[in-house]
C-alpha cells in the first residue's frame, strides 16, 4: 500500500562526512520512507544513526559542517541545498535530553518558541499553543517552569513545541534515555497517539529495542558502521540473529525462547509480547527448560557494611524527601536502588556520602556512626561516581586525574605512584596512563572517574546511573568491569532506571516510592510483582509475562534461572 | 534541587509583577539615578520609603532574598571601612565642622560629621537595593527580553540575556553537584577547610563546570536553531504585554522622583547639613 505513494524522505546513494572526520560517517545510504510510516532506526553507538537523523533535520551540514554526496529529499525539500530553517517547517525534532532543549521559562513559552520565531501574531500564537498542549496532554501545566516538571512532562512539552509547526515528519533522537521505565512506556504511547491523530511520519532513533516495541512500528532499520544492514518488518528482523550480531539487545522473551529451543519465525509475530503466537509445543519447551535448569544456590547473608537506620530528611522542613528509611547493605554485595525520578534515590546517596545531613536517624559504616564525619573523611570508605563523567573530570591527563584523590593524604611520591598505577591496572587503564582524557571514549572516561574514586580504596562505591545512554556493548563493558571490582571485594551500590541492569547484575533491589523504602527484595521478585512495579514506576519484565503464559509458577524462579543461564551464555558464548 | 538559588525570578501575584519588564527596567534606572545624585538625608529617607513600599507591594519575602542582602551588607561594611581608613576627615571637609566624639589613634578620630556622612552612604545603598532586587526577582526573564526588544535592542541580544538568566539556577545546581563530588574525592572544598586551600581547589570545580556548560550551550543552540531561532529579522513574543495605566504611572513616578532629586540638588546642593 505504502509503496505506491511517493516517499516523504528519500536517500539516494547518500554519503556524509563531517569536516572534522577523516572518514565518511555515512556510506552510500539508499532509503525511502513513506508518509505515515513509523520507523525505528536502531544501531550501536557510532553506527551513524544520529548522523542520519542530523541529515534529515538539517543539523548536518548546517550546524555541524560536513560534505555530502548523493541526494536527499525530505518532504520535497532538497536538504543539501536548503537551510535548517526551511527544514524546520517540515521536520520536528525532539532531542535526547528534555532538559537541555527546554528553551522557554515556562511550558507555554517553550511550546510557542517556534511560533515566536515565525512572527506569529500573539492571539493566534496563544490559540495554537493551547491546541498543541492539548494534543500532548500538558494543557494544565502551561505556566509551569521546567524544574517543576517530571521527565515525561518535559518530553510532552518538547513534542508540543515541534507540533505547533504542522510538521509532517517527527524525529525522535533517543527519546527514552534518562526516563524511568514507566515514563518510557508512556512516551511510546504518546508518540503512538500523536502519530495517529496527526498522521505524521515518525522516525525513532533508539537502541533500547524492547522498550520502543511497546507500541508497534512498521519497519526497523538496523545500522552499523555507517551503512544500512537491514530494513525489515519487526517480525522479520526479530526472527534473524542480526540484532545480536550487531550489538543490539533483542527483547528478553525472545532470548528466553531461543534458550528453550523454540524457533522464532515471522509467523509467530515476535515483535510484541501480546502478539506473540506460542503453541503448546513451544510452552512445553519453555517448561522443560525451566525444570532442567538449576536455580543458583542462595548466598549466605554477609556481615553488614553500611546500615541506614530510620533516616528522615527534607530539603525544607515542611516536606520530607525521605521518611523513616532503614536497610543494611552487606560486605561484597551488589545492590540496585530503583524508583521514579524524585522518589528520594539521589537524596539517599547524598546522605550516605555526607553531602547533606539527615534530620533524624543514623547511618553506620562498619558499625560506626557517621554523624559528624565530613565528606572528605567519608570518601576514604565510600566512593561516589556521578552519572556524567564530564562533571567529575578536572585534569587533562589520566594519571593526574586519578592521583588527585590522593593529595593531602601525606603519601610520598613513590607510594602515590604505586597506588595510582595499581588502580589503573585494575581498571584496565594502565596502557593509557599518559594519555590525555579527551582522547577517551565515554565508557573509558567512566572508568577514569571510577578509578579516581577507587584510588582512595573505598569499601563501597555508589554509582548514579552507571550506564545511562550506553548501547549494549558499552553497557556490558561497564557492568562487567563493575562486577570484576565486586569480585575483588568492593561493595557496589547503583542507582538506576535500567531494569536489565538491576536484573542481571544485582542480587538485591531497594525500591523507593515517595521517599519511602517500599521493597527490599531480589530484582526478579520485584519485577514479578505487578502492584509493586506499578507503584514504583518500574517496568514489568517480559519474562514474567512469558512465564505466566507458559504456566510457570512462581514466575520469579523462572526469571532467576533465565538470568543465570544468560550470564553463562554471554560469558562463554561471545 | 537542593542547591539554594540566588538571583532568580520569584513569581508572585503582585502589582510589581504585573508591570511590564520595560517599566521595571526604566524605573530601576531612573530611581537609582535619583538616589545616586543626592546625599540629602531627608530625600534619601523619602526614597527609602518608596523603595521599601515597592518591595512590600511585590509580596517577596526578605528570607527569599536574604543572600543578596547579606552580600550587600558585607560590601557596604567594607566600603565604609575603607572610606574611613582612606579619609577619616571627609565628613569634616563636607560639612565644615568637626565634632570629635572620641579619639582612636594617629589621625583617626571618630567625628559626628564622618558618622553622618557614612550614614548617608549606607542609606543610599538601602535605597537602591530593594529596587535592584525587585528588578532581578520580579521580572520574568523572557519578558525582560521582550521588553529590551521593545525599546529597540536586537532580539538576539535580548534573548541571550534571557537564556543566561534562565540557566543561572541550573549552573548553580551543577556547581553544587560538582563541588560535592570533588569533595567526595578528597579535594578540600568543605566549610571546615582552610580558606586559601578552598580557593585554590575551586579550579577543580571550574573545569568540569565549564565543560558541562559548553555542552549545555551546544544542545540549547541546536534546539533553538531547529525551531527557527534567527530565521527572521524580528520575532513576536508570547509574553509581551501592552503597557497598562499602572506602567505609565510607575514610569511617571520614576521620572518625578528623578526630577525631585535633581531639583533639590540644584536648589539646595547635594548635602543636607545638620551641623551648621
Amino acid at each position: 500500500m505504502a509503496q505506491t505513494k511517493t516517499p516523504i524522505i528519500s536517500f539516494q546513494n547518500f554519503s556524509f562526512q563531517y569536516r572534522a572526520q577523516k572518514q565518511p560517517t555515512l556510506h552510500d545510504i539508499n532509503l525511502d520512507i513513506y508518509p505515515g510510516e513509523r520507523v525505528l532506526i536502531a544501531g550501536p553507538s557510532g553506527s551513524g544513526k544520529s548522523t542520519l537523523a542530523g541529515c534529515i533535520n538539517g543539523l548536518n551540514p548546517y550546524a555541524n559542517p560536513g560534505k555530502a554526496t548523493g541526494a536527499l529529499t525530505v518532504d520535497g525539500v532538497d536538504v543539501m541545498h536548503s537551510s535548517i530553517f526551511a527544514l524546520s517547517a517540515h521536520v520536528g525534532t525532539v532531542l535526547q535530553d528534555p532538559d537541555g532543549q527546554f528553551i522557554g521559562l515556562t511550558v507555554a513559552e517553550d511550546i510557542a518558541f517556534a511560533l515566536e520565531n515565525s512572527c506569529t501574531p500573539q492571539d493566534e500564537m496563544h490559540a495554537i499553543t493551547r491546541r498543541a498542549a492539548e494534543l500532548v496532554g500538558i494543557e494544565h501545566h502551561l505556566d509551569y517552569a521546567p524544574h517543576e516538571l517530571s521527565g515525561g512532562q518535559k518530553q510532552r512539552v518538547s513534542l508540543a513545541g515541534v507540533m505547533v509547526d504542522k510538521v509532517r515528519v517527527l524525529l525522535f533522537d533517543e527519546p527514552l534515555a534518562n526516563l524511568d521505565p514507566a515514563t518510557g512506556k508512556q512516551t511510546m504511547e504518546l508518540i503512538d497517539a500523536v502519530q495517529q491523530k496527526t498522521d505524521t511520519t515518525v522516525l525513532i532513533i533508539e537502541h533500547r529495542l524492547e522498550d520502543v516495541l511497546w507500541r508497534s512500528v512498521d519497519r526497523i532499520i538496523l545500522m552499523g558502521e555507517g551503512r544500512i544492514l537491514a530494513d525489515l518488518h519487526p517480525d522479520e528482523l526479530l526472527s534473524t540473529d542480526l540484532l545480536a550480531k550487531n550489538g543490539i539487545r533483542e527483547p528478553l522473551y525472545l532470548t528466553a525462547l531461543r534458550y528453550a529451543g523454540v524457533e522464532i519465525t515471522p509467523q509467530k509475530h515476535p515483535a510484541h509480547m501480546d502478539t506473540l503466537v506460542l503453541d503448546d509445543a513451544d510452552t512445553a519447551a519453555v517448561r522443560r527448560w525451566f525444570t532442567a535448569e538449576s536455580l543458583p544456590a542462595a548466598q549466605p547473608a554477609p556481615d553488614p557494611l553500611l546500615e541506614v537506620r530510620d533516616v528522615s530528611f527534607g530539603y525544607d522542613k515542611s516536606m520530607h524527601t525521605l521518611q523513616n528509611v532503614s536497610f543494611a547493605i552487606g560486605k561484597g554485595e551488589m545492590v540496585s536502588i530503583v524508583g521514579r525520578n524524585g522518589a528520594g534515590k539521589s537524596t539517599l546517596s547524598k546522605l550516605i556520602c555526607g553531602f547533606e545531613t539527615q534530620d533524624s536517624g543514623q547511618i553506620f559504616l562498619n558499625g560506626q556512626d557517621l554523624q559528624g564525619v565530613n565528606i572528605r573523611r567519608r570518601a576514604k570508605h565510600i566512593g561516589y561516581v556521578m552519572q556524567n563523567p564530564n562533571q567529575m573530570i578536572s585534569q587533562t591527563m589520566i594519571y593526574d586525574e586519578v592521583a588527585m584523590g590522593l593529595q593531602g593524604l601525606g603519601l610520598t611520591e613513590p607510594e602515590m605512584r604505586t597506588r595510582v598505577e595499581d588502580t589503573l591496572k585494575i581498571c584496565g587503564l594502565y596502557p593509557f596512563r599518559n594519555w590525555p582524557i579527551s582522547a577517551l571514549s565515554f565508557g573509558q572516561k567512566k572508568r577514569v572517574t571510577i578509578a579516581s574514586v577507587l584510588v582512595q580504596q573505598p569499601e563501597l562505591i555508589l554509582l548514579d546511573e552507571p550506564t545511562a545512554g550506553q548501547d549494549f556493548k558499552h553497557y556490558t563493558e561497564i557492568m562487567e568491569f563493575l562486577r570484576g571490582l565486586n569480585r575483588r571485594g568492593v561493595t557496589v551500590v547503583m542507582i538506576t532506571h535500567d531494569m536489565h541492569l538491576m536484573l542481571e547484575y544485582t542480587t538485591r533491589a531497594l525500591v523507593f516510592c515517595d521517599g519511602a523504602l517500599i521493597a527490599d527484595r531480589s530484582p526478579a521478585a520485584v519485577l514479578c510483582d505487578p502492584a509493586l512495579v506499578e507503584r514504583a514506576a518500574l517496568k514489568e519484565t517480559s519474562l514474567y509475562t512469558l512465564a505466566n503464559r507458559c504456566g510457570i509458577a512462581p514466575a520469579e524462579d523462572y526469571v532467576e534461572r533465565f538470568i543465570a543461564a544468560d550470564r553463562e551464555v554471554r560469558n562463554h558464548g561471545c | 534541587m537542593a542547591a539554594k538559588t540566588v538571583l532568580n525570578y520569584l513569581p508572585r501575584e503582585s502589582v510589581v509583577h504585573r508591570l511590564t519588564g520595560t517599566t521595571k527596567l526604566a524605573f530601576f534606572l531612573l530611581f537609582t539615578f535619583a538616589g545616586m545624585i543626592t546625599y540629602n538625608t531627608w530625600l534619601l529617607l523619602g526614597l527609602l520609603a518608596v523603595s521599601l513600599a515597592a518591595f512590600k507591594l511585590s509580596r517577596l519575602h526578605y528570607k527569599e532574598v536574604r543572600f543578596m542582602f547579606v552580600f550587600m551588607l558585607v560590601f557596604l561594611l567594607l566600603n565604609n571601612l575603607f572610606i574611613y581608613l582612606f579619609d577619616p576627615n571627609q565628613g569634616t571637609a563636607l560639612y565644615g565642622t568637626r565634632t570629635v566624639l572620641c579619639h582612636l589613634f594617629w589621625r583617626y578620630d571618630i567625628t559626628a560629621e564622618q558618622l553622618f556622612y557614612m550614614f548617608n552612604i549606607t542609606l543610599k545603598y538601602f535605597v537602591t537595593l530593594p529596587v535592584a532586587i525587585l528588578f532581578i526577582s520580579a521580572t520574568n526573564p523572557s519578558e525582560f527580553a521582550a521588553s529590551l526588544n521593545g525599546i529597540g535592542v536586537s532580539y538576539k541580544i535580548g534573548y541571550s540575556v534571557a537564556i543566561a538568566l534562565r540557566y543561572i539556577p541550573d549552573i548553580q545546581r551543577d556547581f553544587h553537584a560538582i563541588s560535592q563530588a570533588q569533595q567526595a574525592r578528597g579535594v578540600e572544598l568543605g566549610k571546615n577547610e582552610p580558606f586559601f586551600k578552598r580557593l585554590k581547589n575551586t579550579v577543580h570545580i571550574l573545569l568540569p563546570l565549564i565543560l558541562t556548560s559548553l555542552n549545555r550551550i551546544d544542545t540549547i543552540s541546536n534546539a533553538m536553531e531547529l525551531r527557527g531561532f534567527g530565521k527572521n529579522k524580528t520575532r513576536t513574543w508570547y509574553t509581551r504585554r501592552p503597557f497598562a495605566k499602572s506602567d505609565y504611572a510607575v514610569m511617571a513616578l520614576g521620572a518625578a522622583l528623578l526630577a525631585l532629586s535633581l531639583g533639590v540638588t540644584i536648589r539646595y546642593g547635594r548635602f543636607y547639613n545638620p551641623f551648621m
